[in-house]
């Protein structure tokens, strides 16, 4: 089992297990710590636009992330913090466009979430849900053409975006293809404000990959163990050929869509239920009671990442923001065939 | 020996195939099928695994063209008709036109789209979208008329590092034929003066300019010279080409078969009326489809879109002002 966990991993000792655990953990401590700071931020009016945490969803996500290796696509979406971590985005990439750094991979043309370096695999999201999907089904197909095998690509999604058009023709479409493709939904219950019992009718979102002809996985997303050895499995199993994986993790959002929503909406009852627990605690407690870090080092943890976190915000609080009389105003990647309209020069319009 | 605009397209896609292994072909039916119009025929058999039969689902056929162009491919995709090119309008204008401005990466894509009326077509096989796509920033609208055009201009829109809008008009597939296949081409973003004249500029573009050019001939019969602008282009929009020619003729009249709410005539009135104001001798004139959804009997299709006889007794009126 610990096998499909990582590749590198020939042994089934305790160990090895201990060590991606705790590496897991160091993830998702570490995307919690920036959350935070983007939410300070935030609060603090330095950040313009929206703020989206992973509060919650640390375990599935960073599980997806560990579960890939370069040259593998992944198309995260807004509570992928972690996992986004363990695929290998600094975390200057995140900083930079909450802040709108001009040096950030989006050089302030688009901000929080919208990011992404596509060359290295990481597909950054556009806002309309399910559009990913096949965007990685797209970067598969070549590597099918060219027959390069043992690639995996994963899409993360939302219950509410299994709800879309796009969910549906991309799934099926990775079917058809057989695709190794993964695509992970984090169920935290609630889209925006919408509860799952007005987003779909079945019993189980994990029925659903029956009638794509896909494999489901079910994840109780709270515990990290779980997390990592079903995403190791799932992406195991496309990697050696086995052709769509759904992998359906179960979980509560533990913060508001955004930073602007008090999330009052959300159930006390499911807040105080299993689904609620927290996996970031979950996660610390086995660590002690397992013995495979003790609270030193667990403080030591906490203070690296808040000090990688700070350090971040403080290099890009120094950095240039957009300058609008460089920018050159052109979507174009052949410059020759920009319509040159005559707008009023920026000075007139201000 | 003559060849069809049909023929050219399928001819300029198995150049594109033959020249580059970065292209491939993905569309409905497009396969061994060759296509509900055999735009492919004999191209899946020629280019084994290139030609490639998708699910009906437009929009994962962008989105998988659009993964594919960020792994260094030059997707063509065939969308069956242009009016079904709309289940895929978000990939189309939120992912593939923003791609290379969001992150510098360049989106290569050529979407075909089957444009236009033809007799019978009814609401949902005739319609004209380049003005749709037009509007949004990031994506390249190519609109050929001619045989020679359909056939060097998609093989431009191919080697492009943007996303094209590639509308082909059903209406020529086999109507219009050339003696042979061009050996050299205007290039993407210059418009053609199709017939010159001193009167009266008609700007036109795709199947609408061959009506533009029968009423022409009409009405040099009558003693007046109409020059006729081909667009070729929709975007970018040869500007410099039309407001010249509207500085040889003083008047302006804009025909396009789509709706006529905004759309390709309105910018080319607004560009000559903004750049140009005084150059025209009468207010500039535009002549478009009915705003209506498109009918399917002929009579009444005939009559929803202009058409030579209807181009005519525009051009007629706008000399007489």
């Amino acid at each position: 089992m610990l096998q499909t966990m990582d590749s590198r991993e020939t042994t089934d000792a305790p160990s090895s297990f201990a060590a991606q655990y705790l590496k897991a953990f160091r993830f998702m401590l570490l995307s919690r710590v920036l959350d935070d700071k983007m939410a300070s931020l935030y609060r603090a009016g330095k950040i313009h636009g929206g703020v989206f945490l992973g509060r919650g969803q640390e375990a599935l996500s960073v599980s997806v992330g560990l579960a890939l290796r370069k040259g593998d696509v992944f198309a995260p979406l807004i509570r992928d913090g972690a996992g986004r971590l363990a695929f290998g985005e600094p975390v200057l990439d995140a900083v930079r466009t909450y802040l709108g750094s001009a040096l950030g991979p989006m050089r302030g043309r688009d901000g929080n979430v919208h990011r992404g370096r596509p060359r290295e695999g990481l597909l950054p999201m556009i806002s309309h849900l399910g559009a990913m999907i096949s965007v990685v089904n797209g970067a598969l197909l070549v590597r099918k053409f060219k027959k390069i095998d043992g690639v995996v690509g994963v899409a993360s999604i939302g219950d509410g975006g299994t709800s879309t058009g796009a969910f549906h023709e991309a799934l099926n479409q990775a079917a058809v293809e057989h695709l190794p493709l993964v695509l992970v939904v984090a169920n935290n219950q609630y889209a925006y404000s919408t509860h799952t019992s007005r987003q779909f009718a079945c019993r189980d979102l994990a029925d659903k990959a029956s009638g794509y002809g896909v494999a489901p996985h079910s994840v109780d997303a709270t515990n990290l163990e779980d997390c990592l050895r079903t995403l190791a499995a799932a992406v195991t199993q496309a990697r050696q050929g086995g052709g769509p994986q759904l992998v359906i993790g179960s979980l509560l959002r533990l913060c508001g869509h955004g930073e602007h929503d008090d999330a009052q909406y959300i159930d006390p009852q499911l807040k105080q239920s299993a689904l609620g627990r927290d996996c970031l605690v979950v996660a610390e407690e086995r660590l002690l009671r397992e013995g495979w870090a003790d609270t030193n080092a667990l403080r030591a943890v906490r203070q690296q990442a808040a000090r990688e976190v700070d350090e971040a915000v403080a290099t890009v609080q120094r950095e240039p923001s957009p300058d609008p009389f460089k920018e050159k105003w052109c979507a174009l990647a052949s410059p020759h065939l920009r319509e040159m309209f005559d707008n009023p020069p920026l000075s007139d319009a201000q | 020996m003559s060849i069809t605009y049909l023929e050219a397209i399928r001819a300029a896609q198995a150049k594109a195939l033959a020249d580059d292994p970065r292209v491939f072909i993905y569309g409905q039916d497009v396969g061994a099928f060759g296509g509900a119009f055999k735009a492919t025929k004999n191209l899946a058999s020629q280019f084994p695994g290139r030609v490639i039969d998708a699910p009906i689902s437009e929009d994962a056929i962008v989105g998988a063209a659009i993964g594919a162009a960020i792994e260094g491919m030059r997707p063509i995709i065939e969308m069956q008709f242009a009016d079904f090119s709309t289940p895929g309008l978000n990939q189309i204008i939120n992912q593939a036109a923003t791609l290379y401005w969001r992150t510098r990466v360049p989106c290569p894509i050529t979407i075909r789209l089957p444009s236009g009326g033809t007799s019978g077509g009814g609401p949902f096989h005739s319609q004209c979208l380049e003005a749709l796509y037009a509007h949004y920033p990031g994506l390249i609208v190519l609109t050929p008329a001619t045989v020679e055009d359909a056939y060097s201009m998609l093989l431009e829109a191919v080697a492009i590092d943007d996303p094209v809008i590639f509308c082909e008009h059903k209406h020529l597939y086999y109507h219009l034929k050339a003696p042979a296949l061009p050996t050299e081409a205007m290039p993407v973003g210059k418009a053609r003066i199709a017939r010159p004249g001193r009167d009266l500029t008609i700007v036109a573009y795709s199947a609408i300019l061959h009506d533009a050019l029968s009423a022409a001939d009409e009405i040099a019969g009558e003693g007046a010279e109409i020059e006729v602008v081909d667009l070729r282009s929709i975007k970018p929009l040869d500007t410099d080409t039309i407001v010249a020619s509207v500085a040889r003729t003083g008047r302006l009249l804009c025909v396009g078969e789509a709706f006529p709410w905004g759309g390709v005539t309105a910018e080319v009135v607004a560009r000559v009326a903004t750049e140009g104001f005084g150059l025209l001798d009468a207010p500039p004139q535009r002549l478009n489809a009915k705003d209506t959804p498109i009918p399917y009997h002929p009579k009444l299709w005939l009559v929803h879109r202009p058409t030579a006889r209807s181009i005519c007794a525009a051009a007629r009126r706008l000399l007489e002002m």
